[in-house]
C-alpha cells in the first residue's frame, strides 16, 4: 500500500518508475475513503485537482525528474490555517464562511516548488486554539489508535491524517504545542521549528510571536526532508530569520557518542502518568546506550510558562483576531451601525474556545490591568527564556515527555478549560523561548497488563528540545533513537 | 484580580464580541478560574527583568522602498460578504 510508505521510501519508488505519483495519490485517496469517515481528519479535499497535479507530476517524473524537486509526487496534506491558492481556508471556524484563497503561504510555495501534491484541508481546533480538535466547527477529529478519544490539538487532523496513512507527511502549525502534543498521541513525528526559520506568511496568525509551521510524518527521516523544504528567509515576514538552510539530512548519522542530553528535574510532576514516565525513562537508558551523557539539570521557571503563555498567547490572538469583523471577507451577520455588524457577526461566528480567549486576552490588554498581566508575563518570558540559554550551556538537547498523560477521552476535559490548557505544560515553554523541538514515538501505554487499571494501547511521545536553530542536533539524537526502536513502525489497528 | 472585578460585558463590548446571558456567566466564571490560577506570576520578583516581546529580536527590519504587483482588485473582493462597484460595503458610519 503506498499511502503507508515514507517519503523517502515513496520517493525512491518514484524514481525508478515503479510506481507512479497517480498510483500514490490514489492510495492515500482510497485510504480516506476507507477510514475518514471514522476520523475526520480532513474537512475537505479536492480529488479532481490532485489526481491532475499527480499527472503532471508522473509526465515530468517521466522526463527523469530532478533532485531539486525533492518532493517530486509526494501527497502532502496541511492544516486548514494555511494558504493554498484557489482552496478554501477556515481555520476550523465559521466566521470564514466561504472565503477561497486568493494566494500561497510561502510554505506552500515552497511545497509546490519542491514538486509536492499538495491536498486537502485538514481539521484543527479553531483558529489553533486547543489540545484536542473538539474546538472545530466541522466537528471533532478522533484518534485512529482509539475513536473514542482525541487526537490532540490544534493540529488533530495533520497528526491523525499521518497516523492513518491518509497523507504521506503533513504541515500543522505550533503556538503551544500544536504540532508536538498531537504528534505524540497519534503516534507519529511533529517537529516544531525556532521561531524565524519558517515563513509564518499565509498562514493565519493566532499568536504571532510563537506561531510557527512545521511537518508531521512518519519517521525522521522525512522530517529533515520536509523542514528543509520550508524553511528559509521570507521578505514577506519580517520576523523570519536571515539564516542558511542546512542540509538536514546530512546529520542523520546515527552516532551521538558524547552529546550531551539534559533531565529537566521540574518535569517530573504529580500529573505525570506512570506509564509516560517510564517510557521516556527507557528512552533516556536507550540514550545512554547509544553512548549519550545524561545530566540533570534544572528550568527553574518551569512552573509558570502556563501562566505566561495563557496571557501572551491570548493577548496576542484578541489583536490579531480584530480582523474577522464581517467587513473584508468572511461571514457576516449584519447591523444597523458598524459596531452592532461586528458584535453581531463576531457572536455568531466564534466558537467559545476562541470567545474565551479573546475576552482573556482583550482583558489583560485593558487600560489598568496591562503591567499586572501583559507586562509581567513578557518580564517573566524572559526568566523562561534565560532558563533555556543557560540549559544549553551545559547541553545539546533537553529530553521531556511530550504530553504528561496519552490521549484522553473526547469529551473528557472539554468543559474545564484550565485543566485543557495545563495539558500543555511541557510544550509551551519551547513557544515561549523561541527554541525547537520534536516529539518523536517512545513507546505506548497498556505494556503492562497486570497493572490495577489497565490502559488501552496508546502512544506515548519524547520531547527532545534544541537550542535556536539547533535543529540539525534535535534530528540527529532523534534519528539515532528511532534507528535503535521500532516505535514508529507500529500502525493503528483501526486504521489497517 | 478576583474575579468579583471581572466585568464579563465591559470586557465583550472592548472586544466588540456579542455574548448570549448564558454565554456571559460561563465564561465569567471559567474567566474567575483562569485569573486565578494566572495568580501566582506575582509571586516573582521581576525588578530590573526586561520584557521578551520576541525571542528571536530582528530590529529595522525594511524592504526596498518599490512598486511591486499586488492582489488584483477582483480577486481581493472575492472574499467579500457585500459588494459593489468595486468596494466593500459596510454600515453608514457618518451622518
Amino acid at each position: 500500500m503506498l499511502n503507508q510508505l515514507t517519503i523517502s521510501a515513496l520517493t525512491a519508488k518514484l524514481a525508478k518508475r515503479e510506481v507512479s505519483a497517480r498510483e500514490a495519490v490514489q492510495s492515500c485517496l482510497d485510504q480516506i475513503a476507507c477510514v475518514d469517515k471514522k476520523i475526520h481528519a480532513f474537512i475537505s479535499y479536492n480529488a479532481d485537482d490532485a489526481l491532475a497535479q499527480a499527472a503532471a507530476a508522473d509526465q515530468e517524473l517521466a522526463k527523469g525528474g530532478s533532485t531539486a524537486r525533492r518532493l517530486l509526487g509526494i501527497p502532502v496534506a496541511v492544516k486548514d490555517v494555511l494558504a493554498v491558492k484557489n482552496q478554501p481556508l477556515n481555520c476550523g471556524s465559521k466566521i470564514l464562511g466561504k472565503f477561497v484563497s486568493p494566494y500561497d503561504a510561502t510554505v506552500v510555495e515552497k511545497l509546490k516548488a519542491a514538486g509536492a501534491i499538495v491536498f486537502g484541508r485538514l481539521n484543527m481546533d479553531e483558529f489553533a486554539m486547543g489540545s484536542s480538535t473538539e474546538n472545530s466547527a466541522f466537528g471533532t477529529t478522533r484518534n485512529p489508535w482509539d475513536t473514542t478519544r482525541i487526537p490532540g490539538g490544534s493540529s488533530g487532523g495533520s497528526a491523525a491524517a499521518v497516523a492513518a496513512d491518509e497523507a504521506i507527511a503533513t504541515l500543522g502549525s505550533d503556538t503551544g504545542g500544536s504540532i508536538r502534543q498531537p504528534a505524540a498521541l497519534c503516534g507519529c513525528v511533529g517537529l516544531k521549528p525556532t521561531y524565524g526559520r519558517v515563513s509564518r506568511y499565509g498562514l493565519v496568525a493566532f499568536a504571532s510571536s510563537l506561531d510557527q509551521i512545521g511537518p508531521l510524518t512518519k519517521d525522521i527521516r522525512d522530517a529533515a526532508t520536509m523542514l528543509g523544504v520550508i524553511s528559509g528567509h521570507d521578505l514577506r515576514d519580517s520576523t523570519s530569520v536571515p539564516q542558511p538552510v542546512p542540509d538536514y539530512a546530512a546529520s542523520l548519522t546515527g552516532d551521538i557518542k558524547g552529546l550531551k542530553l539534559g533531565l529537566p528535574k521540574e518535569y517530573m510532576i504529580g500529573g505525570l502518568d506512570p506509564e509516560v514516565k517510564a517510557a521516556v525513562d527507557a528512552a533516556v537508558r536507550q540514550f545512554e546506550k547509544l553512548g549519550a551523557e545524561i545530566v540533570e539539570i534544572s528550568l527553574p521557571h518551569t512552573d509558570y510558562g502556563v501562566s505566561v503563555y495563557y496571557i501572551i498567547a491570548t493577548a496576542e490572538a484578541s489583536a490579531n483576531l480584530a480582523r474577522f469583523d464581517g467587513i473584508r471577507y468572511g461571514a457576516r451577520v449584519d447591523g444597523a451601525d458598524p459596531t452592532e455588524l461586528y458584535r453581531r457577526t463576531r457572536g455568531a461566528g466564534f466558537g467559545a474556545e476562541v470567545k474565551r480567549r479573546i475576552i482573556l486576552g482583550t482583558y489583560v490588554l485593558s487600560s489598568g490591568y496591562y503591567d499586572a498581566y501583559y507586562l509581567r508575563a513578557q518580564k517573566v518570558r524572559t526568566l523562561i527564556r534565560n532558563d533555556f540559554l543557560q540549559a544549553f550551556e551545559k547541553v545539546d538537547a533537553i529530553v521531556t515527555p511530550t504530553s504528561p498523560t496519552a490521549a484522553f477521552k473526547i469529551g473528557e476535559k472539554s468543559d474545564d478549560p484550565l485543566q485543557m490548557y495545563l495539558s500543555d505544560i511541557f510544550t509551551i515553554s519551547c513557544n515561549l523561548a523561541g527554541i525547537c523541538g520534536i516529539s518523536l514515538p517512545c513507546g505506548f501505554t497498556g505494556s503492562q497488563p497486570s497493572t490495577l487499571n489497565p490502559q488501552p494501547r496508546l502512544p506515548i511521545g519524547l520531547q527532545l528540545l534544541g537550542k535556536p536553530f539547533g535543529e540539525e542536533t534535535l534530528l540527529k539524537i532523534a534519528h539515532a533513537y528511532e534507528q535503535n526502536t521500532l516505535w514508529h513502525k507500529e500502525r493503528a489497528a483501526t486504521v489497517i | 484580580m478576583s474575579a468579583a472585578q471581572f466585568d464579563i460585558k465591559y470586557v465583550a463590548h472592548l472586544a466588540r464580541l456579542h455574548l448570549t446571558p448564558d454565554e456571559e456567566k460561563k465564561l465569567g466564571a471559567q474567566l474567575g478560574g483562569i485569573l486565578g490560577y494566572i495568580e501566582k506570576l506575582k509571586e516573582l520578583d521581576v525588578t530590573g527583568v526586561e520584557p521578551t516581546a520576541h525571542a528571536v529580536p530582528l530590529v529595522n527590519v525594511t524592504r526596498p522602498d518599490e512598486v511591486r504587483p499586488s492582489l488584483p482588485h477582483d480577486k481581493v473582493l472575492r472574499n467579500a460578504p457585500a459588494q459593489a462597484n468595486g468596494l466593500f460595503m459596510a454600515p453608514k458610519i457618518v451622518e
